[in-house]
């Protein structure tokens, strides 16, 4: 058994460790977070140049075409780095639906500019409240053009296209959703800038008015792909989120090292010893399950689903566990702005809803071993 | 990353398969599989009998402790090979139970701390099943805190002599030899003054009574010791450097990777797809369902953690802190997996009846037996302890006992 990543890849983690820690230090974060810029855009630009962005794009769209154990690794020091870029939605969302049901003549157009940082994508999923279902899908497409509006939508405003949801049928089925995808400079959309609870990250309100756009994939098959687009994102956001939940950790031990209190280090009292240890342990459980998860991608295995779910479940957990003990752990200064706490608790508690919401993947994760069992 | 086996692990795993295939006691299979938590027991027989039987007929294949040296017993294997084995025999090595102190803790101590001639003498019998060990170090005075015991040993001649307590040994009763940690100098802080011997559990004035536990049943034991004399050649290191040989002892315990860690959730999903509750199907009820995503994925949390581990064995490493998380993750789990299982029983859940309720009052037994997992082997406490002090670097307690004579430290607290 090896079930663990190979030394390549661990060199890979260990690049780009180095390279964010230079070019993305919290004060990086911060310059998005307070609202001067909308994204890193040097950072994005570097990491196009490190390979970083089509790091899982085949060489023959101008990616570097490592594979999905590779965006595994990356990924995770993304979360760890809280890197301020539109990389989940981008890579993980626009680039995996271009893959999976792109023409080859979409793929030839969107992939090497994603690779090489010309383009940002999101997908345009969500309508308001709720999580992913068919039903929720309510923006219509009929002969190309688009009406309806979605919100919130990852990166949005600083997307330069969108995959997006769209209902072409009304038998109340799956089919009836398709997926188009559309150039933001197309005449007919619009974007709202929302604000967050992770400003480091945008979120956006798209209206789609009379708007053109191309088919993405078969017509009515829609919903299959998404399902599998959020499989695989779900995966990749959940190294993201144990890199967070990582960090998150490190910083809580640190500081419970520094911090004296009653005349002794605050990490020697139990109160916090255990508090650092319980997020040791979802930190372990989540990595082990995103292992599993990474697996089960790289090998396209019949277990994605379910492996994707318990994935998402346990890092989601993780992240938000650790974000918030670690405020906890460095007391009144964890809820100052000054400190990073906060950008870590920012950042766990939206990633836990980009994908859908917890209690969806626990159904979903349900839902699926039932169906295993039932095999 | 892959699962696979290399070529050398596979051929060793088809050559484990074949044995236990050919030679493992396949009537007791399906009572094996359904026995999940807590000390085996079988319909009609003993399980030390069958457990006995089973290790005599592996030690004579070389499957018995298969990672100790041959001459002791074992098969050299290496770690790996170990956790193969340990998949390959899979039920049937719940019948091991009865030795899996000795093999575990008494054994290697024997191993580090033995002379040659107590090795070759010994060893190989418990390899065998031939002879039990059982390890007796907690006492009333002292459970997490195992350097607070009291049990003394005198210096008489070439002899000791011991008198004292010991509680929660499990197995006493059938065991032919314990390894005993026993205090030979109460002048000095507690840590300095412990010695380790091991002895003849039928020495006179050796006395084991069983405990009645919470749960009703009786699985440990409290041994009593009036004027027992042990030989000072079965002192095990040096006089007052016990507490340094308990910890090769203890280290051992902790190392079982691969282990079959129960926590409940295959038996709980089973339950909550069958069970019919006034509102449906219990899996389709929205806060069951979300109680059981989170236990699925502590689980396979615990699975993959375990193969990590033996990832770490196959390619020669040693494997990294993450499998001490285990007992602490499982522990709760069985408790709080038993409390909402009954919770979805009803009123009815109050039964324990075997006849009463579809799941046969096994989430009962869960709910009285769960306890015990979360205190034996190292406290939820002590594990936090050891996580946040050898994992994560945090300071040990501040130890107001440390520097003090042991006879002067308290031993009341109010």
């Amino acid at each position: 058994m090896n079930f663990d990543f190979s030394d390549d890849q661990k060199q890979l983690r260990d690049e780009a460790r180095k390279y964010l820690a230079e070019k993305c230090p919290p004060k990086a974060v911060r310059t998005v977070l307070d609202g001067k810029e909308a994204y890193d855009r040097e950072l994005w630009k570097g990491l196009a140049e490190m390979g970083f962005l089509g790091v899982a794009i085949p060489e023959k769209f101008g990616g570097a075409g490592a594979g999905h154990l590779e965006l595994c690794v990356v990924a995770e020091e993304m979360g760890r780095a809280l890197a301020p870029v539109p990389f989940s939605s981008t890579v993980y969302l626009a680039a995996e639906a271009v893959l999976l049901a792109g023409s080859e003549s979409q793929q030839q157009k969107w992939l090497p500019l994603i690779a090489s940082g010309g383009a940002i994508g999101t997908l345009a999923l969500f309508e308001g409240n709720g999580n992913p279902s068919p039903q929720a899908i309510k923006l219509s497409a009929s002969g190309g053009s688009l009406n309806g509006v979605k919100k919130p939508v990852p990166d949005g405003a600083i997307a330069d296209f969108a995959i997006v949801a769209a209902r072409t049928g009304s038998s109340g089925r799956e089919t009836d959703v398709s997926l188009f995808l559309v150039d933001m400079k197309a005449d007919g959309v619009e974007a709202k800038t929302l604000t967050n609870v992770d400003p480091s990250r945008g979120q956006a309100e798209l209206t789609f008015k009379n708007c053109k756009a191309e088919p993405l994939g078969p017509a009515n098959e829609g919903w299959s792909i998404l399902s599998q687009v959020l499989d695989r994102a779900a995966v990749l956001m959940a190294f993201e989120q144990v890199g967070g939940a990582d960090r998150a950790l490190e910083m809580g031990r640190d500081y419970a090292l520094d911090r004296i209190a009653f005349g002794r280090p605050i990490g020697s009292f139990q109160a916090v010893k255990h508090m650092l240890a319980d997020m040791y342990v979802s930190a372990t459980l989540a990595r082990s399950n995103c292992y599993y998860g990474a697996w089960a991608l790289s090998t396209n295995a019949s277990e994605l689903p379910e492996a994707a779910a318990s994935a998402r479940i346990s890092a989601t957990q993780a992240f938000q566990h650790c974000a918030k003990n670690n405020i906890q752990v460095h007391g009144g200064m964890g809820f100052t702005w000054e400190f990073d706490c906060h950008m870590y608790y920012r950042r766990a508690n939206a990633t836990a809803l980009t994908l859908g919401s917890l209690s969806y993947w626990e159904d979903a994760l349900i839902d699926r071993m039932r169906k295993r069992n039932a095999a | 990353m892959n699962f696979d086996d290399t070529p050398q692990e596979a051929a060793f795993r088809a050559e484990a398969r074949r044995w236990v295939d050919a030679n493992a006691p396949k009537q007791y299979e399906a009572e094996l599989s359904k026995a999940s938590l807590g000390r085996i027991r079988l319909q009609k027989e003993e399980i030390v009998e069958v457990g006995k039987a089973w290790q005599k007929k592996k030690a004579a294949a070389g499957w018995a402790c298969l990672h100790w040296p041959k001459e002791y017993g074992g098969r050299g294997a290496t770690p790996i090979e170990r956790v193969i084995w340990q998949q390959e025999e899979g039920v049937y090595g719940k019948l091991t139970q009865p030795f899996q102190i000795g093999e575990g803790m008494c054994g290697p101590t024997v191993m580090a701390y033995g002379s040659e001639q107590h090795k070759r003498h010994y060893l190989p019998k418990l390899a065998s099943g031939e002879q039990i060990w059982c390890q007796l170090f907690s006492e009333p005075a002292g459970g997490s805190d195992v350097a607070g015991l009291r049990t003394r040993a005198e210096k008489k001649g070439d002899n000791w002599i011991v008198n004292g307590q010991k509680i929660w040994t499990s197995g006493a009763h059938y065991s032919d030899y314990g390894l005993l940690i026993t205090r030979t100098d109460p002048n000095v802080p507690k840590h300095k003054g412990l010695t380790m011997f091991f002895l003849d559990m039928k020495s006179p004035g050796v006395e084991v009574r069983p405990i009645k536990q919470a749960n009703g049943m009786q699985e440990f034991n409290e041994v009593y010791f009036t004027d027992v004399i042990i030989p000072d050649s079965q002192r095990l290191g040096a006089v007052g450097d016990g507490w340094n040989v308990s910890l090769t002892t203890l280290m051992n315990e902790r190392m079982s990777i691969g282990a079959r860690l129960a926590t409940g959730f295959p038996e709980m999903f089973d339950f909550c797809t069958n069970l019919m509750t006034e509102d449906g199907l219990a899996i389709d009820d929205r806060a069951t369902r979300s109680k059981l995503a989170s236990w699925a994925v502590k689980a396979s949390g615990l699975k993959y953690t375990s193969y990590r581990a033996i990832s770490a064995l196959s390619k020669g490493e040693r494997p990294g802190p993450e499998n001490s998380i285990g007992k602490l993750v499982a522990g709760s789990m069985l408790q709080d997996i038993a409390m909402h299982a009954m919770d979805l029983e009803g009123a009815a859940g109050v039964l324990t009846g075997a006849a009463e309720q579809q799941a046969s009052g096994q989430f009962q037994q869960m709910l009285l037996s769960s306890p015990s997992m979360r205190i034996a082997g190292g406290t939820d406490e002590i594990l936090r302890n050891i996580i946040a002090e050898r994992v994560l670097g945090l300071p040990g307690d501040i130890r107001v006992d440390k520097d003090v004579p042991f006879n002067k430290i308290p031993t009341k607290g109010r």
